[in-house]
């Protein structure tokens, strides 16, 4: 194996470990051994890909030996390489955390025969999508991604529970039929579907064809982001998976669509200004999103909200469309995986604690579980973006970007404050209710061997262990936002720029 | 750029003008139907996307491909179709566990977000309707009804 082949593993090593933990299915340990083993070669490739990508430019992996634009290839550049390496450390984390939820759960010994397999294939779906420089495999990939999570919703699903997984899969699939057409036309009017290629031969072709495809391509990732109008879905179905899957999920399946819109934007369908459309979208996102938070009362439903509210925060730097707001955009995607994840798992180990998802049914955590507390607290103001954490970096990055860009710009940048703020009061609101006030008492378990049902149940140290780590791995955002930063604005630059991913892909006949 | 003849626009027109129908209506089984239809008209899309229909396939050997039908649309559809497969079987599995769960298919509403939406008309009669929320959130039904009452919530969260 070579070098050129190292963009091939990401994808590679899920797929064979899932083969492996289907054929291990009869021994727990084997699975967990083998789920943990591949996703740390992942993150370990993804740090290679990402140092070679930034001191060298972007890698090339073309499957089967076909050169571009006729095969398919494999590409990692600044971005994809960074976003897969974050990725790939939160669903570490993730598997950890829900490894131990079934040990504390069910005992050592016993092992679910789908999960393992479903959720190393998830993360193949995962890294595909970052990696490829193909928009029918990007399609490919999302279908592997999805695929793989329409299992875990449904997967042990009850009577209530059954509703939402079926809601989340009619519009994952109707999004899917929308981008397969996307896909269509895109060949029919350019002949060609490699992403580097389609970067010149889209912009030869009439304008308002082009108009056509750039919308088809915002309202088909649009619904896999949840940008509002599209949003519908996400809160209703996220909160009712177990927690792990939830915070896998919203920690990365909605920032697989961002990065997917980032990169088709830059790449096949460069505005070069501001785009008005997108700044509106961002605005609507930012505030219906952070209001809808505010009216919920179930915990998982409020953090569904502030997540589709903070999917706006990485639609402004991507309306911006400078270098500047791309790497801000980039910067606050790297920090909203961390933190989004984060929340989901605490949310779980809260859930565990209190018995109910409930707000009005909690309060005085802080004093049973001040360990909890502190876990809460540092991603909710990480995710408000109070000063010293990553979440302040990447706003700080993205303000500073639609300051830069006229009054239209600036207009969303304050948009963008006032739903940090309102953020801020969310998560504050949430903070009073559950960990101060009167104790009130844990409701019990009704059904202990449904992980379905919200109940009181045991935590135990690892689901800790994983929560902290997330964690820390937000603080250490924070505290690398230097070096961070100046890959995220080499890598927005490269996006702005298009030569190096073209040159990387096609050779010097990518030249313009 | 490739163009296409009208009666198969036509067609891809209606199977996704009937496709999108069949999503947006209640039960399972026409949203499945939907699903069908609609990959249909996707992958029909896509096949036309190679060119017009009844060229012949492409040879080996043969260096004047002028006139042949484009191989690439052709295996992406294959891989469409068979995703679309898939997906449907996925669909008609979940249906069925539906039916056996809940007795019929249909997609219902949003009950929390029902519940959210009633805090704003507390007026209307409040009791009875609320109560049926007891099962769905883990606890008995009896504490479900006294907190779930729009009249005790609302000022429990302005309080605080």
């Amino acid at each position: 194996m070579t070098a050129s082949m190292l963009p091939a593993l990401p994808v590679l090593l899920p797929l064979l470990g899932a083969a492996a933990t289907v054929v291990a299915g009869r021994s727990a340990w084997a699975q967990r051994a083998i789920g943990i083993t591949v996703l740390s070669a992942v993150a370990a490739v993804a740090v290679v890909l990402l140092v070679m990508a930034d001191r060298g430019g972007p890698v090339v992996a073309e499957i089967g030996g076909w050169p571009a634009p006729v095969g398919i290839v494999l590409i990692a550049d600044r971005l994809s390489a960074l976003l897969l390496l974050i990725s790939t450390v939160v669903t570490l984390a993730v598997l950890v955390y829900a490894i131990d939820q079934r040990i504390v759960d069910y005992g050592r010994r016993t092992a679910s025969t789908t999960f393992h397999p479903i959720f190393l294939v998830l993360s193949a779906g995962v890294s595909l999508a970052y990696l490829t420089g193909d928009l029918f495999s990007l399609f490919v990939a999302f279908e592997i991604m999805l695929a793989a999570s329409y299992v875990l919703i449904t997967r042990r699903t009850d009577a209530t529970r059954i509703r939402s997984g079926m809601t989340y899969v009619i519009i994952s699939l109707a999004s899917s039929l929308l981008f397969l057409t996307t896909v269509a036309l895109v060949y029919a009017a350019t002949g060609t579907v490699n992403l580097a290629d389609l970067a010149t031969r889209v912009a030869e072709l009439p304008t308002g064809l082009q108009t056509v495809l750039a919308m088809l391509v915002v309202v088909t990732f649009g619904i896999k982001a949840a940008i509002v109008p599209l949003h519908f879905w996400l809160p209703d179905s996220y909160p009712n998976a177990p927690a792990p899957v939830t915070a896998l999920f919203a920690g990365l399946l909605t920032k697989v669509g961002i990065y997917a819109l980032l990169r088709t934007r830059t790449l096949i369908f460069p505005e070069g200004h501001p785009s008005t459309l997108l700044l509106v979208l961002a605005a609507v996102t930012m505030i219906v999103g952070v209001l809808g938070a505010l009216a919920q009362n179930d915990l998982n439903r409020l953090l569904s909200f502030l997540l589709v509210s903070h999917i706006g925060f990485m639609i402004f730097g991507l309306a911006v469309s400078d270098a500047q707001g791309v790497a801000g955009t980039a910067l606050y995607v790297v920090h909203h995986i961390t933190v989004q994840a984060t929340l989901f798992l605490v949310s779980g180990l809260i859930t565990r604690r209190t018995g109910t998802v409930s707000i009005d049914a909690m309060g005085g955590l802080a004093k049973r579980a001040p360990l909890l507390a502190v876990l809460f607290a540092i991603p909710a103001l990480t995710l408000a973006g109070v000063p010293p954490t990553s979440g302040f970096v990447a706003k700080l990055a993205l303000l500073q970007a639609g300051a830069d860009n006229g009054p239209g710009t600036a207009v969303v940048a304050g948009v963008v404050v006032l739903a940090s703020l309102l953020t801020l009061y969310a998560v504050v609101r949430v903070w009073v209710r559950v960990f101060w006030g009167e104790p009130k008492e844990p409701l019990p378990d009704p059904d202990p061997h449904d992980d379905l049902v919200v109940g009181t149940a045991r935590t135990s140290m690892p689901m800790y262990a994983a929560s902290a780590a997330l964690v820390v791995v937000s603080l250490a955002i924070a505290v690398a936002a230097g070096p961070l930063s100046g890959i995220t604005s080499r890598a927005g630059d490269d996006l702005v720029d298009r030569t190096p991913y073209r040159t990387a892909v096609l050779g010097n006949g990518g030249a313009p | 750029m490739t163009t296409l003849s009208l009666a198969m626009a036509a067609v891809v027109a209606v199977l996704y003008s009937v496709g999108f129908y069949l999503l947006l209506q209640r039960s399972l089984m026409r949203v499945l139907l939907g699903v069908v239809v609609l990959g249909h008209g996707a992958n029909l899309l896509l096949q036309l996307a190679g060119g017009p229909p009844g060229r012949p396939p492409i040879l080996d050997g043969s260096t004047d491909t002028a006139g042949m039908a484009d191989p690439l649309p052709q295996a992406l559809a294959l891989t469409a179709v068979v995703i679309t497969f898939a997906m449907t079987t996925y669909l008609l599995a979940l249906g069925y566990r539906s039916w056996v769960l809940v007795g019929h298919d249909e997609v219902q509403d949003d009950l929390e977000d029902r519940r959210i939406a009633r805090r704003r008309t507390v007026k209307a009669s409040m009791g009875e309707e609320l109560v049926d929320r007891g099962d769905e959130a883990g606890v008995d039904p009896g504490s479900a009804a006294a907190s779930d009452d729009p009249v005790a919530q609302a000022p429990a969260g302005d309080r605080t």
